[in-house]
């Protein structure tokens, strides 16, 4: 598994909660769709500005709320990685499910602005500004969680085991 | 070293002798619950699952479906539910809040593990229940499989002394503790002490459930008394399950005590509990333009009690609307058989179908720029409820009735007819 990635960042502060990126209206849509009012009120048109490969960076508490899978609205949008201060534990765990690489960076809100480029690696646990050269170390991510980032997330790790057919795994 | 009541849980689920914080176990899940949300977006039937015995699907966040995209929902629960035989299936009519149907049938019980695709599963802990909230496809997984993975996280203690007043509710406890200590973001809570003998059950669940606000993991509540006369009314024998205590020289990372016989009714400002209530006393007349009882935290038989016995005989406020939702349909016919429904309907408020669908703004009761909401459900999230430019604040049932007759956030101290 390829452990390194590097992307354009997007900046977000402290308590950005699940009903800040996954509104309640959205969860009528398909996720392409929901997956466009991501931070509607927060970052209104950041979606339209947002390109594969990007990564969000957050602050404290990121992730505050409900189990509504925003880590899939992510993935939809192409963001490669997210990196905060502090996760809730919920969030972190659906963006480990849904294959989206999340790694608790302390300092990162001062270390990153908007534009910056991250250069990270989610096995080894640091992750580095590669503007400034500020490099930070990073909660490393226990096994278990590096084998279901592996797998593409827990769904197609549930495909592979015969638990649904192969193809459903992508529709998740 | 010894361990908390959660570690201990761990501990015996996973197979080991002993789990301290930061430790990561794999555990079997006694309990697997899923929600209607669940099958309505990208759902796919599994083509095996581990037990069906443990597994419930409950139908409560959009219900009666408000659209096609939440009947095809439907439908797809009801397939999963006939082809896997899965009998614990609260279809609408036998529907409630997951966390009250829950409560209802003993499906959390002491010492076990519950997982649930909903944030505010951490309301088992009332019965002693590791219980925490986990995404649709983890929850998917352990369906699956049976099993899943926890990192032990480190542990706050709640040492509750002195005697709740009567006046005092669980959603004023938690508000005082959310305002006094913030955030608990990756810890666990565990609650206890002398002065836990004066809150009942619903207070109990309340605070349990309000731990996802404050962004613990688990909350989990010792099994007393109380508890243990309300699991064997809802078909949990005291010999059926084995409690988890804490030891006495279990780690923790604070111990903080409450002394109950302090407290008053609190209100939460909008946006966060977090570091954001005052006491009612001290708050500002803020005038609301609806009000709400319902949630998981606040739809249970006692709190529509609470309410009914404050606006009783009297009339909601001109230009206020009072939205009531029962937490399940089993509380719904309780508290219309009691009378409870009658004195709101007549008092003005509209009773509804026990749903999520106004605490999370998603059918019924959605808010419009501009207005101000005082609720007594759970989360007080810019645009939770509807519209991003309206302000939600957070108070107790009582504090929700109260301010109704008035129009404006009122002491529910003086309000009692």
């Amino acid at each position: 598994m390829d452990t390194l990635i590097t992307g354009r960042v997007w900046v977000v502060g402290d308590s950005v909660t699940t009903d800040a990126m996954y509104p309640a209206f959205a969860m009528k849509l398909p996720v392409s769709e929901a997956a466009r009012h991501i931070f509607y009120e927060l970052r209104p048109g950041w979606t339209d500005e947002v390109e594969t490969g990007d990564i969000v960076v957050a602050g404290r508490n990121f992730g505050l709320g409900s189990s509504r899978p925003v880590a899939a609205l992510f993935r939809e949008l192409g963001i490669a990685a997210l990196i905060a201060e502090e996760f809730n534990s919920l969030f972190l765990r659906n963006c480990i499910n849904h294959g989206l690489p999340a790694l608790t960076v302390p300092g990162a809100s001062a270390a990153f602005t908007d534009g910056d480029t991250a250069r990270l690696d989610f096995a080894e646990g640091w992750a580095e500004n590669t503007r400034s050269g500020t490099r930070l170390d990073a909660g490393a991510l226990p096994p278990l969680v590096l084998d279901i980032l592996a797998n593409g997330g827990i769904l197609p790790k549930l495909a592979r085991e015969g638990y649904i057919p192969a193809p459903a795994a992508r529709g998740h | 070293m010894g361990m908390t009541m959660m570690e201990k849980i761990l501990a015996r689920k996973a197979g080991v002798d002993h789990v301290s914080a930061g430790d990561t176990v794999v555990c079997d899940v006694d309990m697997t619950v899923m929600i209607d949300l669940q099958f309505a977006t990208g759902w796919v039937q599994p083509l095996k699952i581990n037990d069906p015995d443990k597994v419930a699907v409950i139908m409560d966040h959009a219900v009666p479906a408000p659209n096609v995209h939440d009947a095809v929902g439907g439908t797809h629960a009801r397939t999963f539910a006939r082809d896997f035989h899965i009998d614990k299936f609260y279809d609408v009519g036998r529907h409630g809040i997951c966390h009250q149907v829950i409560a209802e049938n003993g499906l959390a019980r002491p010492g076990e593990i519950l997982a649930c695709t909903d944030s505010h599963t951490c309301a088992g802990g009332a019965y002693n229940t590791a219980a925490r909230g986990l995404g649709p496809a983890e929850v998917y997984s352990i369906l699956c499989t049976g099993k899943t993975w926890f990192q032990a996280a480190p542990t706050i203690r709640y040492e509750f002394t002195g005697t709740k007043p009567n006046s005092v509710s669980g959603k004023d406890i938690f508000l005082y503790i959310a305002g006094t200590y913030g955030d608990a973001t990756n810890h666990n809570l565990e609650y206890g002490g002398p002065g836990l003998a004066s809150i009942p059950m619903n207070d109990r669940r309340t605070i349990a459930t309000q731990g996802a606000e404050i962004s613990a993991d688990f909350s989990t509540f010792p099994i007393d008394d109380l508890a243990r006369d309300f699991l064997a009314a809802h078909g949990a024998a005291p010999g059926s399950y084995t409690a988890a205590d804490p030891d006495p020289d279990a780690a923790y990372a604070a111990v903080r005590t409450v002394d109950l016989s302090s407290l008053e009714p609190y209100v939460a400002r909008p946006g966060t509990v977090s570091h954001n209530s005052l006491p009612v006393s001290a708050i500002e007349k803020r005038p609301v333009n609806q009000c709400f009882i319902g949630s998981c935290a606040n739809g249970q038989l006692e709190d529509l009690k609470i309410a009914a016995d404050i606006v009783r005989g009297r009339t909601v406020a001109p230009g206020v609307r009072l939205l009531i939702t029962p937490a399940s349909q089993e509380v719904y016919k309780d508290a219309m058989r009691a009378g409870y429904l009658q004195d709101l309907a007549d008092a003005g408020a509209v009773v509804t179908n026990s749903t999520c669908g106004a605490c999370f703004g998603y059918h019924m009761g959605l808010l419009a720029p501009g207005e101000v909401c005082l609720t007594s459900s759970t989360r007080n999230f810019t645009g939770r409820m509807g519209s991003p430019d309206a302000e939600i604040y957070m108070a107790s049932p009582a504090t929700v009735a109260a301010s109704a007759l008035t129009g404006h956030v009122t002491d529910p101290r003086g309000e009692h007819s």
